[in-house]
């Protein structure tokens, strides 16, 4: 009996193994490909379809769209836009989430998943109802309008997670605090906030990176005064030629290649592993 | 209330507490000295940690006082209070290194850094942590943390020091041990202590007294001693230590019929070989071994006893005599007479 379970997961293993591969050559394929294919295009004079080989290399893409008024109009957007947006949805919302982490676990999974609910629905009819305000407000086509439209999209990140940061900071270590010494704020800021800094790291991250790739309400309300980085991609897939666009997508992702490795590096070896072995 | 407000120590003076539409804690009223170490001790959900969160100043009293060294605190905020507590899991800082941990009490009051460090190596050498000082939290044992939290509460230099089931998280081996050092150190620096137990070993042997609690109320509060020789209730009687509890009344060594309760310590059963006065007939039904005693149930024609025997252990069938050294006689649950 011992003997055939021996001989049926080892025939099994191999199984899996070989399982495991093909998966992880198809997510390479489909993760790593585009992005290979981005990086040559970037540096490309010239590759079409018959030839096997690019033409030549060159650094003329990355120039061109340097000196482009409108590409570094919308680079520059972008990068003053979105932590705007987070700042500003950090303050509006964090609040929300430690009032909301705080409060009896019903109540807290009512707010929560009225959030979640309300983010679910099409985004474009909230969209086109806000366009209608906007007119109305002369909101159409100016900065503060593309803030409150990227804002949106951020305020899911910025409550649910910090909320969770917040709820799950255990109550005695505050009480302990208290207890040696220290005010409430002292309490929230030393205690509270530290442990919970995790969680709001990440909300941070989420956030810009939705508001750095929100296209569809930036177009509606931005077009054609404030262009951001994923909106001019509209005008330039069409406009440029393809090594533009890839020189453009590598830009777009390097924000989030760049956070991303930040936030693991903090995130999951430092702090909020630790945090979880505490008795 | 008033030659109270002269004591020294920890005076809680008709503590009343409404908890979830429940009245939690009613009326209690305690008076613990400067100096003394004093347990609450009773069974789970009776309010003691209802008490300690009190006097600690996580709850306020819906009616009484609470007086720490003649001054009213009753409505302080926790971090107000000259009291220390010790949580049940320690409550450490994950975020900070042992010393930091220890330290924060000090920072918090604006001390300067030299003088942070020299009372944080102190705290930490009492209770035999230097070695630790730079570790976090997750990396030690329980029994470390556990002194961590003590180091952290005794930094402060309190007037009153909370311990909330402070040992419950340790293994027995070492509850004892480190029930003996927070006792030995309670002792060296005269702290006044409350200590909240379940485990009447525990209360017995660290306190000066000890506050029997049930639902809410201090049935007695008296030394370990006197606890155990004269519980004035029926209800700390049957919490400490062993009882036989026979329904009817007593006279001459007998039970006899009668609406009393009649509680005997099985170590006040005494068998004998041959009759001595007082003693009656009695027939060896079950012997239980309990390692440096054993536990002998007896018949008598009066009643059944339970008697604890440490030497000369007689086997079951045996025939001899029982005596009844001491009874304790109950009407209403209270303690009427000792016999
Ligand atoms: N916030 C609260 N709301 C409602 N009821 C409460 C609350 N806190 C405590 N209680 C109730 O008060 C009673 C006493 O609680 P307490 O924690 O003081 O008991 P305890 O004596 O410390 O018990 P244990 O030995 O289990 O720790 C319990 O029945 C508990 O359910
Ligand atoms: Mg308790």
């Amino acid at each position: 009996m011992a003997r055939r379970e021996k001989t049926r997961s080892k025939s099994s293993s191999p199984v899996i193994k070989v399982f495991l591969l093909i998966m992880m050559i198809a997510l390479a394929f489909f993760i790593l490909g585009p992005l290979l294919w981005l990086g040559i295009h970037a540096f490309v004079s010239n590759w079409t379809y018959p030839n096997l080989y690019p033409d030549g290399w060159t650094f003329h893409w990355w120039t061109q769209v340097f000196a482009d008024s409108a590409l570094a109009d919308a680079i520059r957007n972008s990068l003053i836009i979105s932590p705007i947006v987070v700042i500003a949805s950090m303050i509006i919302c964090l609040p929300a989430a430690y009032a909301a982490g705080r409060l009896h676990y019903a109540g807290r999974k009512t707010f929560l998943i009225g959030m979640f609910a309300a983010n679910s629905f099409p985004k474009i009819g909230l969209f086109a109802s806000i366009a209608t305000l906007y007119y109305a407000l002369n909101l159409m086509g100016t900065v503060v309008g593309v803030i409150i439209i990227q804002l949106l999209g951020t305020i899911i990140y910025m409550t649910w997670i910090p909320a969770a940061a917040f709820a799950a900071v255990p109550r005695n270590l505050e009480e302990a605090a208290r207890d040696a010494g220290a005010s409430k704020f002292k309490v929230f800021r030393s205690i509270t906030l530290r442990l919970a800094m995790p969680g709001i790291l990440v909300a941070i991250v989420m956030s810009f990176l939705a508001s750095f790739d929100e296209a569809q309400g930036t177009y509606l309300v931005g077009a054609p005064a404030v262009f951001t980085m994923p909106t001019e991609m509209y005008s330039l897939v069409q406009n440029y030629p393809i090594q533009v666009a890839a020189v453009f997508s590598l830009l777009l992702a390097l924000p989030s290649v760049l956070l991303i490795s930040l936030a693991r590096k903090h995130i999951v070896g430092g702090q909020l592993a630790e945090g979880f072995q505490i008795k | 209330m008033t030659e109270a407000l002269q004591e020294d120590g920890l005076v809680l003076g008709g503590l009343t507490k409404v908890l979830g539409g429940r009245v939690i804690i009613d009326n209690l009223h305690l008076v613990v000295k400067k100096g003394e170490m004093v347990s609450l001790l009773g069974p789970s959900g009776c309010g003691k940690t209802t008490t300690l969160r009190m006097i600690a100043g996580f709850l306020i009293p819906d009616k009484g006082d609470i007086l720490l060294n003649g001054k009213d605190v009753t409505t302080l905020g926790p971090e107000k209070r000259p009291s220390a507590m010790v949580f049940q899991n320690y409550a450490l800082w994950p975020h900070m290194t042992v010393f930091n941990n220890v330290a924060y009490p000090l920072k918090v009051r604006k001390l300067s850094k030299p003088e942070i460090e020299k009372r944080v190596h102190e705290a930490l050498n009492l209770v035999n942590l230097m070695h630790h000082k730079d570790s976090r939290p997750s990396q030690i044992s329980g029994g470390e943390q556990q002194r961590v939290a003590l180091a952290r509460a005794l930094v402060q230099e309190p007037d009153i020091l909370l311990l909330d089931e402070p040992l419950s998280n340790l293994d027995a081996k070492l509850r004892v041990k480190v029930r003996e050092d927070i006792r030995d150190l309670q002792r060296r620096l005269g702290i006044t202590t409350v200590i909240v137990t379940h485990d009447q070993d525990e209360a017995l042997s660290i306190s000066d007294r000890i506050a029997v609690m049930n639902a809410g109320k201090i049935e007695q509060f008296s030394t370990p001693q006197e606890l155990y020789d004269r519980p004035e209730t029926e209800y700390v009687a049957n919490f400490i230590g062993s009882l036989n509890h026979l329904q009817g009344g007593y006279n001459d060594g007998q039970i006899i019929a009668g609406s009393e309760v009649v509680g005997i310590r099985p170590e006040d059963v005494i068998f004998t070989k041959g009759q001595v006065p007082g003693s009656y007939s009695a027939t060896v039904e079950l012997v239980v071994p309990r390692g440096h005693f054993s536990e002998v149930y007896l018949k008598r024609a009066d009643a059944e006893l339970r008697a604890f025997i440490s030497s000369d252990i007689p086997a079951v069938g045996t025939t001899g005599y029982a005596r009844i050294s001491k009874a304790l006689i109950y009407q209403d649950g209270k303690l009427v007479r000792v016999a």
